[in-house]
């Protein structure tokens, strides 16, 4: 099936996809003052149908959002467009996809931000396999994520004894080590722009390499060996191009290609390897 | 077994070695008199009876050698993801890197006049 154009013809009628309080006394011509063309990418990975694009002509209102558009061609257009997102606020990091060629959240993407005219195009990530429409596979992404082992590892806390429980000191200034890295919320952007992802299909990626030096500058953390081992691999850190994509396209403000080079730092030796690590807080006396 | 952080340390080391050495070859043939002619057989194989400058040449061969082709390996790393492939680019470029280094010191060798007896 070729590209084609529906027109939304349902404002006189429900309005839900668009501002409940408003419902049903909306004029056309408070909607439809502008109007931008949203092309959505359609495919699906159990059929043998080939991509296509379907296009949409979206009324737009102040503060919309490429997932409001996408949301509204969904409700009066065409119920079966394939997107995924939750929080609709940048939390949950479901709403990924590449939004005019470039790896973005759909909900926080407003439409007047973006360049290129009336046209909108909505494709979905790259360096995932493809599920349906806009809808990835995160799970090699999830798997690279474990295979960093994100938590926090210490001997010398006794996890087992709930009498012993206690908790780590730690300063301000040892928070801010890894605070930046700890705003990740696994929307896989970074990993979709990662140009190395791309070519070399082992390579953990930016996200799971800047959570394992989230983890390594974690003073809680008393495993940075074992963290040094598992990145210091034939398709691990040193695959990294720095091309710094990741960090361009990151939503949260964190900076993946930076983590890298510091865990590299670590690595060869630059920075100092011998860690801090966090003192536990004396669980009787506290108590 | 070298472990990836360390080859990849020999791989910085090497490229900025190489450089150095390389600028060094540079800056001594421009410096040369008679540069037009330093191709003539006897002025080449003067420089070759040049002791420091064998080992300036030898340098720049074992460096530009691994340095070169740890980059190759690298790139074929990128190309394909399997075992059998890796193992198998691992194997070649350690092989060329020691057979370019032999063939290019015996070459200083006979022409430095050093296995001569």
């Amino acid at each position: 099936m070729g590209p084609f154009i529906k027109k939304i013809r349902m404002l006189g009628k429900k309005n839900r996809g668009i501002d409940d309080s408003r419902k049903d006394n909306t004029t056309h011509s408070e909607l439809t003052h502008k109007t931008v063309i949203l092309n959505v990418y359609r495919a699906n990975a159990r059929k043998d149908d080939s991509p296509r694009y379907d296009t949409f002509e979206i009324p737009v209102q102040r503060w919309m959002t490429v997932l409001d558009a996408l949301l509204f061609a969904k409700s009066y257009s065409d119920s079966s467009i394939g997107i995924r997102y939750s929080c609709r606020m940048a939390s949950c990091g479901s709403c990924g996809m590449k939004i005019n060629g470039i790896p973005r959240l759909a909900c926080y993407t407003k439409i007047s931000e973006l360049s290129g005219g009336r046209t909108i195009t909505c494709e979905p990530l790259s360096n995932f396999p493809l599920i349906r429409d806009l809808v990835t596979d995160f799970s090699q992404f999830f798997e690279r994520h474990k295979e960093m082992a994100p938590f926090i590892r210490n001997d010398n806390a006794n996890i087992t004894d709930e009498t012993m429980l206690s908790e780590f000191k730690q300063s301000p200034k040892d928070v801010d080590q890894y605070l930046q890295f700890s705003y990740c919320i696994k929307c896989g952007l970074c990993y979709s722009a990662c140009p190395t992802v791309a070519t070399d299909t082992r390579f953990p990626g930016p996200q799971a390499l800047s959570q394992a030096y989230r983890y390594y500058a974690d003073t809680r953390d008393n495993s940075s060996i074992q963290r040094l081992n598992i990145a210091d691999d034939r398709h691990g850190i040193w695959r990294c191009h720095f091309a710094g994509s990741c960090s361009a396209v990151c939503p949260k403000g964190v900076d993946p290609a930076l983590g890298i080079q510091l865990l590299r730092g670590h690595l060869m030796g630059f920075s100092r390897n011998e860690k801090k690590i966090a003192e536990l807080r004396d669980p009787v006396s506290e108590q | 077994m070298l472990k990836e952080g360390q080859i990849m340390k020999i791989h910085y080391i090497t490229g900025i070695a190489a450089l150095f050495v390389v600028a060094v070859h540079i800056i001594v043939r421009l410096i040369t008199p008679s540069f037009s002619l330093s191709l003539v057989y006897e002025n080449v194989i003067k420089n070759y009876h040049n002791t420091p400058y064998i080992i300036l040449l030898e340098s720049i061969l074992i460096l530009v050698a691994i340095h070169g082709f740890n980059g190759l390996r690298i790139i074929l790393l990128e190309l394909r993801q399997n075992k059998p492939w890796e193992d198998g680019v691992a194997i070649f470029t350690i092989a060329a890197t020691i057979a370019l280094i032999a063939y290019g010191t015996r070459t200083i060798i006979v022409a430095s006049g050093l296995g001569l007896g």
